[in-house]
């Protein structure tokens, strides 16, 4: 009997060491959907991808280079990864979704913002080419159809929040599946089943500004940006719903809080020497913020009312960052520092796990468990189609007249 | 369809990045001129007019709210500065909700739209406590980063120091104590004494809050570098054989109290298993030697070959230990400092006993995973020049700090006159009643053959008067004043005599 006490002691010193060895302590990231992060979307479902004429994709490129680079070139490079694809099928009759890849975010301005008034009727113009072209989105009124919107207001199409509550979700957009940005809850712009992504941040220039591991972190809290839009908003109180402004006047002279406007070459290895990043909402909820400060470890501090965060099903924000609502922003630094230094090493130890960084990232060639991937995994667990969204023959549901007056002009 | 004026001005405004004047402005998607737009453009105007009879912008929202009837959560008016809302005392200030486009929003939402008051605490200032908990928090974080990504398993360091009391020793104690007690690791301070143990030590190592081990030295430190250096050698064989005595565990390394090291230096002899070298940096400093002192040949030889003041490992190509760097006395033939008081420059020896570093394990007696190419300590006695005696077979050396090229620690030798007295333990008691005058200060009334330790009498000749340094350059000014004319004047004598003698 003794020798099987012994055989028992020396299993459970085994698996100790086992436990032991990992070198850099992460923890598993499991969100409401599970632990989902790690899951490979080949094989569970196939799209298909619709060729359009050039005018809507690559000749809108070619006027702007710039679309590759800026914030919104999600839409971009999610054309680009599907058509090379193994989920890729060039059979519609066994796609189970579909894709239309319009650049509806590539309209720049010479400063380099997109101006969304085409988009509307860019966006139109494609769906009735495709309606008229394969007879797969009259069968279901796009409700087995993604499209990728990553615009500030999302399939609102306008940069403003009051003119795109205004317009509303495009209305032929109602039944298709949203691949955006913007998430907020209760909000007209976020319909249900849309797929809230990251914004778009150049994988290779956060890469070429790591710094090592061992530097130790010795800034509190960290933010670079504007407080107030002195342009667009002189007097104040609707940037940011006045949050970044309360933020300036009531942590301005407080050391802890290394705040400014300042735009600093070493911003990016800043980051990487501080606990918490402040991501507060601008004009719109999301920034790319929320990215930078996942992929340099900072615990991101989501200063934003009701925002819905990426992958929000597969990845518990709660647990990994830290969400201060707008009225106690006065109260942020005791907000902060009654955190108990165990969860702060938590959250860090979420952050550094590779997959959480992994889900952020907009890799070229595409890597597993990419955005991507992520988007992938999402539209995956939303099949099998339920199957009232096939439609019977002869029925309609969208009507193709909603909407403004200037929608309905042809692109 | 032509853009009307009001849509193109707006598109202007879009390419600069604005983002609008909110609800005001009518929708630029239509290209009719709707008699709404021709109303808000009117009252444009009419605020622009406005505005430069006041004297300052003149906010539109004053008439939306004059004439909206559902705002009922008006706490403040729309348009306080941020000046004002800074002087009022109420603590939090509500958001005025803002037009009635508010229909469109989803109604459960509790985010509105518009403009929001600006939330700013009573007293915006940080709170001490507060500030204390960051700082805690942040200790925490980089511990565990230390933890994480700094050394594994880190040894204690155990730190021979060879000391004697002298003037200077305060000055070069302290800077040894200040690094050592930031050290990140376990350490252990071993300091041998040359002359016996004494209490100026002994509260140094008090003070340290380290544990330390105070040997006692019966012989006393013989006043040239010679004779100086040979002891320190026989002083740091004691402190090694503390170390077999007690059997001490960790990594043995050697400060001497002049020198200066780096915190790298801590972290990168953890990474040492039996036997290792560092770059020492040379600080030969050239003492009071002019440079026109040297004679012109050796002043050119040197520009064409600077010496470079580091000893230690030389690597080769494949990061393998082929030879040492030692320091070149050549150029300081014959000038170099004989007495430790001496103007001169104080050379090192071929190589310093700082820059090496050993597993105590070493030193034990008896241990059984020493390797073969060790001396034991007892075979060694007496003046070795540097630890390699140990070592019998001196490729087993480990260079360390990436092969010899990060340079951690610096050797420095700077001692204060022979007679120069400083006060015991550094505490003036009784307060002085000597008066020591200084070359530049002329102390007019005393006489000028007094010498430094005898009290100044100043005898009821005239009246004192304050001796200050300005006297050279105001004697002008006190020869005008008519009261101490007088005065003045044998001042003058005396500071005349005075600076006679001096000069």
């Amino acid at each position: 009997m003794k020798i099987w006490r012994w055989v028992f002691v020396g299993l459970l010193f085994c698996t100790a060491l086992v436990l032991r060895i990992d070198a850099v302590p992460t923890e598993r990231i499991s969100g409401s959907a599970g632990d989902v992060l790690d899951d490979d979307p080949v094989g569970r479902l196939k799209v298909f991808v619709y060729e359009l004429p050039s005018k809507y994709n690559r000749k809108i490129l070619q006027k702007d280079s710039r679309c590759l680079t800026h914030m919104f070139a999600a839409e971009i490079f999610m054309h680009r990864f599907l058509l090379s694809s193994p989920v890729r099928t060039l059979n519609p009759e066994e796609a189970d979704w579909f894709y239309t890849p319009v650049y509806t975010t590539c309209d720049l301005t010479p400063n380099g913002l997109p101006l969304p008034f085409k988009s509307p009727r860019m966006m139109r113009s494609a769906i009735q080419l495709i309606s008229s072209n394969w007879p797969y989105w009259n069968r279901t009124e796009g409700a087995d159809h993604f499209f990728v919107v990553p615009h500030d207001f999302g399939a609102c199409f306008h940069y403003q929040e009051e003119k795109a509550i205004e317009r509303g979700i495009l209305p032929l957009l109602q039944r298709a599946t949203l691949v955006q940005t913007f998430g907020q809850r209760n909000h007209v712009c976020l319909k249900e089943g849309s797929i809230t992504v990251p914004p778009y941040a150049p994988p290779q220039k956060m890469q070429a500004h790591l710094i090592p591991e061992k530097t130790p972190r010795s800034i509190f809290v960290y933010f670079r940006g504007l407080f107030y839009d002195v342009g667009n908003d002189p007097e104040g109180g609707y940037y940011a719903r006045g949050a970044r402004a309360a933020v300036w006047e009531n942590f301005k002279d407080n050391t802890l809080f290394d705040i400014s406007t300042e735009h600093p070459t070493t911003y990016y290895e800043d980051m990487q020497r501080a606990i918490f990043c402040l991501c507060p909402l601008g004009w719109a909820p999301w920034s790319p913020r929320l990215v930078e400060a996942v992929i340099f470890g900072c615990i991101p501090v989501i200063i934003a009312d009701d925002i819905v965060l990426p992958f929000a099903d597969a990845i518990p924000w709660e647990e990994i960052g830290v969400f201060v609502d707008e009225e106690d922003v006065p109260n942020l630094d005791t907000i902060l520092t009654s955190i108990p230094p165990e969860v702060i090493l938590r959250k860090q130890r979420l952050l550094a796990n590779p997959s959480m960084k992994q889900a952020m990232l907009f890799p070229h060639p595409a890597q597993p468990g990419d955005v991507f991937h992520q988007v992938l995994n999402g539209l995956a667990r939303k099949l099998p189609h339920d199957k009232s969204v096939y439609l019977k023959p002869g029925e309609k549901i969208l009507n193709w007249t909603a909407g403004p007056v200037g929608d309905l002009k042809p692109w | 369809m032509k853009l009307s004026t009001w849509q193109q001005s707006y598109m202007n405004r879009r390419s600069n990045s604005f983002r609008g004047l909110g609800p005001l402005d009518s929708s630029s998607d239509t290209g009719i001129k709707s008699p709404s737009a021709i109303f808000w453009l009117i009252l444009h105007g009419l605020c622009c007019l406005i505005s430069l009879v006041l004297g300052y912008r003149f906010s539109r929202l004053f008439f939306l709210l004059l004439f909206s009837a559902s705002s009922t959560n008006i706490y403040t008016t729309p348009f306080r500065s941020i000046a004002e809302i800074t002087t009022k005392p109420p603590p939090l200030l509500d958001h005025t909700l803002h037009s009635p486009l508010l229909n469109k929003t989803a109604s459960s939402s509790r985010v509105v739209v518009g403009r929001h008051g600006i939330r700013i605490r009573p007293w915006p200032h940080p709170n001490p406590t507060e500030v204390m908990k960051a700082h805690q928090i942040i200790e925490r974080v980089q511990l565990e980063q230390r933890m994480q990504f700094g050394v594994k398993a880190p040894r204690s360091v155990i730190v021979v120091t060879p000391t004697y009391v002298r003037t200077f020793q305060a000055l070069h104690l302290t800077g040894v104590m200040h690094s050592l007690m930031l050290v990140p690791y376990d350490l252990v301070w071993i300091v041998v004494e040359a002359g016996g143990v004494s209490n100026e030590t002994a509260s140094f190592l008090a003070k340290s809050g380290l544990t330390t081990f105070h040997v006692g030295f019966r012989q006393r430190m013989p006043n040239n570098w010679e004779e100086r250096h040979k002891l320190e050698s026989k002083m740091r064989l004691r402190a090694l054989r503390v170390v077999r005595e007690e059997k001490l565990d960790g990594i043995v390394m050697f400060a001497d109290d002049s020198n200066m090291h780096s915190m790298e230096l801590f972290d990168e002899i953890q990474n040492v298993k039996w036997f290792g070298a560092l770059s020492v940096g040379i600080l030969a400093h050239s003492g009071n030697t002019d440079e026109s002192s040297l004679p012109m040949e050796l002043r050119k030889e040197n520009d064409e070959n600077p010496s470079m003041p580091v000893q230690g490992p030389a690597c080769n190509s494949s990061n393998k230990l082929t030879g040492w760097h030692t320091f070149n006395s050549l150029p300081f033939a014959g000038k170099s400092a004989v007495y430790i008081d001496d103007r001169a420059t104080v050379l090192p020896r071929k190589l310093e006993w700082a820059g090496f570093v050993l597993n105590s394990r070493l030193l034990w007696k008896g241990a059984d995973d020493k390797p073969e190419w060790v001396n034991d300590l007892d075979t060694l006695d007496g003046d070795i020049g540097s630890p390699l005696s140990l070592v019998k077979d001196l490729s087993m050396v480990e260079p360390l700090g990436s092969c010899g090229r990060h340079v951690l620690l610096w050797w420095l030798r700077v001692e204060a006159r022979a007679d120069s007295k400083f006060p015991p333990g550094w505490i003036i008691d009784p307060p002085l009643e000597i008066t020591v005058p200084s070359k530049r200060t002329p102390w007019p009334d005393n006489p000028p053959e007094l010498s430094s330790n005898e009290k100044v009498v100043i005898a009821g000749q005239e009246q004192p008067v304050k001796p200050t340094t300005k006297a050279r350059t105001s004697r002008s000014k006190r020869s005008s004043r008519s009261k101490r004319k007088q005065e003045a004047r044998t001042i003058d004598t005396h500071a005349s005599t005075r600076h006679s003698e001096q000069n």
